[in-house]
């Protein structure tokens, strides 16, 4: 047996790539195939971004971020309800749904493997959250809040809305931001007398902070971006923002609610909004990219 | 100066009881909150179900299997049969397109054709195909997509009315194939390099080793991907009621017009009164009980590549 594999009848052609070979065709195939599946994978986005420009430029200008939208049919006009309305819920959605994330993912990452089956059942529960469609999180806002009129269709609902389709993002990314501190600023802050509070709260979590701020900052431009769980909670309103207990107008729900009517400038404004929410998504994500890359 | 004598340390004292107080309270606030999200979940399943409670009572199971859908009063009849049908029927074209794009695309971005700054842009572009908002697709499909199918259609003379099971599918593809990139993206990336290097080192070639080897040992985090895929698919929404054409019945054709759960709750909560209320909450239970199956599936199956491989 083993004479076979000698020097004098070893085959020297065999280390040598036959670039005419079945397998090498096969590979060259494949590889061509796989460029051919990204490149459709981006087609779409290409296009996505080109239309949303060229559309949306065209109403970008001072009207629209001032005036309030014209009446169906009718020429000008603005959707700066809707920015002022966006701007208030994902902000009363950030008021909620930051405090619960934090202490949620702190409790994940400092406390939590002092409990293992506590610890499990809570990372189980954030990824079924994640997974929950953002429709049903307005159905749910809207049987726990409109329906009872408490207080019916409002900012607020529309925040809470928002908020429980926030939780998952802020809680990952809180939990990984604590995780990347080093063990041993927790030893030493423990070490010099520290108390477990005071080093959670005055040595761990500043550190974490930048980290903490990007996750925060994705997870509000996806909310702006929501529509599912904002029409029937938050409803929408021609008018300027009146309080948090009434309707209010958003961006995301204009788009929608837009796109649907027969009428050119409505259309337009519609086109502008998406241009709003997609310069806003891409703003956060580069951001995001850019942070994560310094560390 | 006198060497030897160590200083004090700064501070010797133990700490007092309200420290230690403060300690308990600190971590008990954090577990409730850590607790407050598994009560959300019941909550939201919960207050579902006995809002649709009405409706339960009223027509029972074979609401599954019920096409009716009138919210007239007097004359209500309620059924989620064709809903159900372009649920499924939509997410499972639309994997059927990104599985093979996703899973291509992820190949090629954890293979080293290219330099890797360039892929790290790529994994970039990728990635915002997720963050774009879904009622933007919505919105680029009414304009573009469907004036683009119905030119298309037109050249072989087929009729193409607009709004439709495919472009809602189409669209839909485009949605989910980010989820499925990434996450076996992640799941090829997490192999140890030893699978890649004993492969080569037998010989196989680079696609040799992708199909016997690396497929294979990733293929539990390929599959749970595609299920979070799919669950994101059942679940979405705004696009999907913008260009499935919301009809509330069973075509054989992907070019005919249909009807999702998601995009029924999206139509008809905002102006629903009295039954039609329970009703749709009867139909928004049963999607939160087709995306939880499909959910925890994916977290089972996710959780058992990490066992193998840490």
């Amino acid at each position: 047996m083993l004479a076979n594999f000698s020097m004098d009848n070893f085959n020297s052609q065999s280390l040598k790539i036959n670039k005419a070979s079945r397998r090498s065709l096969f590979n060259a195939i494949m590889t061509g195939l796989s460029a051919a599946c990204i490149l459709t994978a981006l087609v779409p986005l290409a296009l996505v971004l080109f239309y949303v420009t060229v559309n949306g430029f065209n109403r970008l200008d001072l009207d629209l971020f001032t005036q309030l939208p014209p009446a169906p049919g009718l020429q000008g006009g603005g959707i700066a309800n809707a920015i002022a309305g966006t701007l208030i819920v994902v902000a009363i959605a950030t008021l909620i749904a930051v405090p619960i994330g934090v202490m949620c993912a702190i409790w994940l990452a400092e406390f939590g493997g002092d409990d293992t089956s506590i610890d499990e059942w809570v990372r189980f529960g954030v990824n079924i959250l994640a997974g929950v469609p953002s429709i049903i999180s307005g159905v749910f806002i809207y049987g726990l809040m409109v329906k009872p009129a408490l207080p019916g269709y409002s900012a607020l609902a529309g925040g809470v809305a928002l908020a429980v389709l926030m939780l998952p993002t802020i809680i990952r990314t809180t939990d990984e931001a604590l995780k990347i501190v080093p063990q041993d600023i927790r030893w030493a802050a423990l070490g010099v007398g520290a108390s477990k509070y005071q080093m959670v709260l005055k040595v761990v979590l500043p550190a974490a902070v930048p980290a903490i701020l990007t996750g925060v900052t994705l997870a509000v431009a996806r909310a702006a971006g929501e529509t599912a769980p904002l029409i029937f909670t938050a409803l929408f309103s021609p008018f300027w923002p009146n309080g948090i207990t009434n309707p209010i107008a958003s961006l995301a729900v204009l788009v929608y609610n837009f796109a649907t009517l027969p009428f050119k400038p409505q259309q337009e404004l519609a086109w502008a909004a998406s241009l709003i929410l997609v310069l806003l998504v891409l703003a956060s994500s580069i951001t995001a990219r850019l942070v994560t890359r310094k560390r | 100066m006198t060497v030897g004598i160590p200083s004090p340390p700064p501070s010797s004292r133990s700490r007092s009881a309200t420290e230690k107080e403060l300690d308990r309270l600190f971590e008990g606030t954090a577990l409730t909150f850590a607790l407050f999200i598994l009560l959300l979940l019941v909550a939201i399943g919960l207050l579902v179900l006995v809002q649709a409670w009405p409706a339960v009572k009223e027509y029972g199971l074979s609401f599954l299997w019920t096409s009716a859908w009138n919210p007239v009063e007097g004359r209500q009849a309620f059924g989620v049969l064709p809903m159900v049908y372009g649920t499924l029927l939509t997410s499972a074209l639309s994997l059927l397109i990104a599985v093979p794009l996703g899973l291509g695309t992820a190949l090629f971005l954890s293979e080293n054709f290219i330099p890797l700054k360039i892929r790290t842009v790529l994994v970039f572009l990728v990635e915002l195909l997720a963050a774009i908002p879904s009622v933007v697709y919505g919105l680029w499909g009414i304009f573009v997509l469907i004036p683009a199918l119905k030119w298309c259609f037109g050249l072989f003379g087929v009729s193409f009315t607009g709004p439709s099971i495919l472009a809602a599918s189409l669209v839909l593809s485009v949605m989910i194939l980010p989820i499925i990139t990434a996450i076996s993206r992640d799941s090829l990336a997490a192999l140890p390099p030893e699978l890649r290097q004993g492969s080569y080192g037998l010989g196989a070639t680079r696609w040799g080793t992708i199909f016997r080897v690396l497929i294979p040992a990733a293929i539990s985090g390929i599959v749970g991907g595609v299920m979070l895929a799919l669950g994101r698919a059942m679940g979405e929404t705004m696009a999907v009621t913008m260009l499935v054409g919301n009809a509330n019945t069973i075509s054989s054709s992907l070019l005919q017009p249909g009807n999702t759960i998601a995009s029924l709750l999206a139509n008809q909560f905002a102006e629903a009164k009295g039954i039609q209320v329970a009703a749709l909450m009867y139909a928004a239970f049963i999607l939160v009980i087709l995306t939880l199956i499909v959910n925890i599936l994916a977290d089972w199956i996710v959780r058992k590549l990490q066992a193998k491989y840490d």
